[in-house]
């Protein structure tokens, strides 16, 4: 379901010199399947996360979704498969807020050109919990369903692959757990092949498979910590 | 989700700043509503004041625009005036006798027809120069109000809303009778049997209180500027002080036609009243007790007679011109055609002001388009987040970039339909009192219309030609029949005002680096 071959990553610096981030020489998921990377904060798992969605571009290397390499196709291209294909949870929520609950849902399916049955989003919102929450806007939901409505909002339009950033960073422990299991329990019911990132170990530990960033990313851990902490200072 | 729900969404969100933003426009558009509005009445107040009912103007020489202002409006200087002789020109012999049994005189000669009679349908003598109040008072026949039509586009004539016509010489009044125009009833709180006393020659000037007027009819408010006007019997008029024009011997007045119906001369061996009988003013009229009561008043001779202009309808509108020359070539009276002065002063005068309140009010929706750009764009960094959100769910740049759009037409559309409401209610409000002031009456839906030919405020020659095309194409002319309110250009022009505001943010918009905007704090 996702193949990432060589893939490189750096961002330009101030001073001109470039910072690698990624070079992942082979990752790949079966589709169904569910992975954690973890890795210390800055190391770059929400980059690949981006990559992965094709949110920024690659600087080499092959990034594959449902057989389809993304790193050549045209943005538009891209944006439509995104919409189409993958479902993205974030780690701040990200919910907008002038929209209620179900209008968030319902966006999460606007710009793809499956099915945009407005059943689902009720669906899934009584799904995950918030069936009598349908028209409250993010500002009266509590954290933790504000992050429901955004893993309602990620499966929206029926992705193959969903893309998780440290979705429980954010709320508290009761709600950690309860948050994993209602992803987990999703992506296993719709056969979703599921990336999450996290560094919680009590997160990680539940998955079968865990992959360490520092791993499956060969640029040295020592070497991006340093250029990182100097891009900061 | 349609794009217009997540751009109102949007506009929500910003609730304050975009109802300022709206509020902004929609004062722009009440401004641009408001001016085609008064655009609108004075074209159709101009309109109603061209109609007239006649088609031309004999006075005295000089100005032709002054003879119109003074003879039609009531504005200016009042001219010098023409003798009366001029005026027996243009009527036949069946008016003269007619007239002379009306007055009860016989000082108008033998009826012949006039030189100009055959070329005439009807003329109506006109004598101004006095005042009651700031009003004109206007000297004339009863002909003005009788079955005249002064509008023959809708064929108005003038009605009395109390009242009657003045007569000649009525039985209870004499020669005293008047008519008062709507305004001036209201403002002097005029009604039937009420006195009016002229004053001569000037508002503050003498007052001609030696014989009132007495109001016999109040006529309703027609729009024209003889709401604005007392109309008095011009026999009466004559008989005022200092309206008689004094006698010189002999009175042959240089210039005048020499085949006159009956000129000084020979009126003054006859009937006119000996000089001795003058009274202080050079006023020759002669007081007869009757047995009944009031003093009777012999009308003035025809040499003591002038008019300040003669209102003519020709029989029809081939012979005007001609007419005109004659007329004209002469060295005593001028013709002037007023819709042709009405309209040259429309052109002159009035439609630049017109369009540089047009061009104004456009220019203050155009910084309320401004104002809409500044807001969204003040927004972006804002909203840069949201969009980066969108981008992540799918949502192409095209996409965001015409949200953003969107939400500058909706503002634009929102503000323009607030301000056509807030202007028309206005309007709406006001317009009893437009009603009661210029006669032209215009209700909240109203819309001035513009001929698509002679709009002057929006170059449309492009349209025009694709009009003209399309005429040849069809063999017909689909559109001729519809006038185009001018009002309708708002809409696009609305439209184009935001995608044009709406540009700059939309490009923001388009230029988003989701990446780096969602790692940012939202």
């Amino acid at each position: 379901m996702l193949q990432l071959k060589n893939v490189k990553k750096s961002f330009v610096e101030p001073n001109g010199h470039l910072l690698p981030v990624l070079n992942i020489p082979d990752f790949a998921v079966k589709r169904g399947g569910q992975v954690v990377i973890v890795g210390r904060s800055g190391c770059g798992k929400t980059t690949l996360l981006h990559a992965i969605a094709g949110i920024g571009r690659v600087d080499e290397g092959v990034v594959e979704v449902d057989g389809i390499n993304i790193v050549g196709l045209a943005e538009s291209v891209r944006d439509r498969f995104r919409a189409d294909t993958i479902g993205y949870i974030f780690q701040t929520f990200n919910l907008l807020p002038a929209f209620t609950a179900l209008e968030n849902v319902k966006l999460g399916m606007t710009f793809s050109r499956g099915s945009k049955d407005p059943a689902r989003a009720r669906q899934l919102l009584e799904r995950v919990g918030l069936g009598h929450r349908l028209t409250h806007k993010p500002t009266m939901l509590s954290v933790g369903e504000q992050q429901r409505v955004a893993v309602a909002r990620a499966l929206a339009n029926r992705p193959q692959l969903l893309l998780a950033d440290e979705p429980t960073a954010n709320v508290d422990s009761g709600n950690q757990q309860h948050i994993v299991d209602l992803i987990r329990e999703t992506c296993e019911e719709e056969q979703v092949c599921l990336v999450m990132v996290t560094h919680a170990p009590e997160v990680a530990e539940q998955f079968e498979r865990v992959e360490q960033l520092e791993s499956i990313n060969q640029v040295r851990a020592e070497q991006h910590h340093e250029q990182m902490d100097n891009r900061l200072a | 989700m349609s794009k217009w729900t997540i751009a109102w969404r949007s506009i929500q969100r910003r609730g304050l700043a975009s109802s300022l933003t709206t509020l902004s426009m929609a004062l722009g558009v009440m401004l641009v509503v408001a001016v085609v509005s008064i655009h609108g009445v004075v074209e159709q107040s101009f309109r109603n004041n061209s109609g007239l009912g006649y088609n031309m103007i004999v006075g005295a020489k000089g100005g032709q625009l002054q003879l119109v202002l003074n003879t039609v409006f009531y504005l200016s200087q009042p001219v010098e005036n023409i003798l009366y002789e001029h005026y027996l020109e243009f009527l036949s012999a069946s008016d003269i006798e007619q007239y002379r049994r009306a007055v009860g005189m016989d000082e108008l000669g033998e009826p012949r027809d006039g030189k100009y009679a055959k070329f005439t349908s009807f003329a109506i003598p006109v004598c101004l120069g006095d005042y009651f109040g700031h009003f004109r008072v206007v000297g004339t026949t009863p002909q003005l109000f009788e079955n005249f039509v002064y509008d023959a586009v809708e064929g108005k004539k003038y009605e009395f809303e109390r009242g009657r016509n003045f007569v000649t010489n009525g039985e209870e009044y004499g020669y005293f009778e008047c008519v008062v125009g709507a305004k001036v009833a209201r403002d002097r709180e005029l009604e039937i049997g009420s006195e009016i006393a002229a004053t001569h020659g000037d508002p503050e000037g003498e007052l001609h209180n030696d014989h009132p007027f007495t109001v016999v009819g109040i006529l309703k408010v027609s729009g024209t500027p003889n709401d604005r006007a007392v109309f008095v019997n011009i026999e009466g008029f004559y008989l005022m002080d200092g309206h008689a024009k004094p006698i010189e011997k002999p009175s042959v007045e240089k210039g005048v036609e020499s085949d006159a119906l009956a000129t000084s001369e020979e009126i003054s061996d006859k009937e006119a009243i000996p000089a001795s009988e003058a009274d202080a003013h050079g006023n020759h009229r002669e007081h007869v007790e009757t047995p009944t009561s009031a003093p009777q008043f012999r009308p003035l001779s025809i040499p003591e007679r002038e008019v300040t202009a003669i209102l003519i309808k020709t029989i029809n509108q081939v012979v005007q011109p001609g007419l005109t020359n004659i007329i004209n070539e002469a060295p005593v009276a001028q013709a002037a055609s007023p819709v042709a002065e009405i309209f040259a002063l429309f052109n002159v005068i009035v439609r630049p002001i017109k369009q540089t309140l047009l061009v104004l009010t456009i220019v203050i929706c155009i910084v309320s388009g401004v104002s809409i750009l500044v807001s969204i764009y003040n927004s972006m960094s804002d909203r840069r987040h949201e969009i980066a959100v969108m981008r992540a769910l799918g949502a192409g740049r095209s996409t965001v970039m015409m949200v953003v759009l969107f939400e500058s037409i909706m503002l634009s559309l929102g503000g323009g339909l607030l301000g056509w409401l807030v202007g028309h209610g206005l309007i709406g409000l006001a317009s009893p009192t437009i009603e009661d002031r210029t006669g032209v009456t215009i209700g909240f839906f109203d819309f001035p219309s513009v001929n698509i030919n002679e709009n002057p405020y929006v170059n449309v020659d492009w349209l025009l030609t694709a009009i003209n095309g399309l005429r040849e194409g069809l063999g017909f002319d689909p559109i001729s029949s519809l006038p185009l309110p001018t009002e309708l250009w708002l809409i696009p022009g609305l439209v184009l005002l935001a995608i044009v505001v709406g540009l700059l943010p939309a490009l923001a918009a388009y230029r988003t680096d989701v990446a780096k905007a969602l790692t940012s704090s939202p």
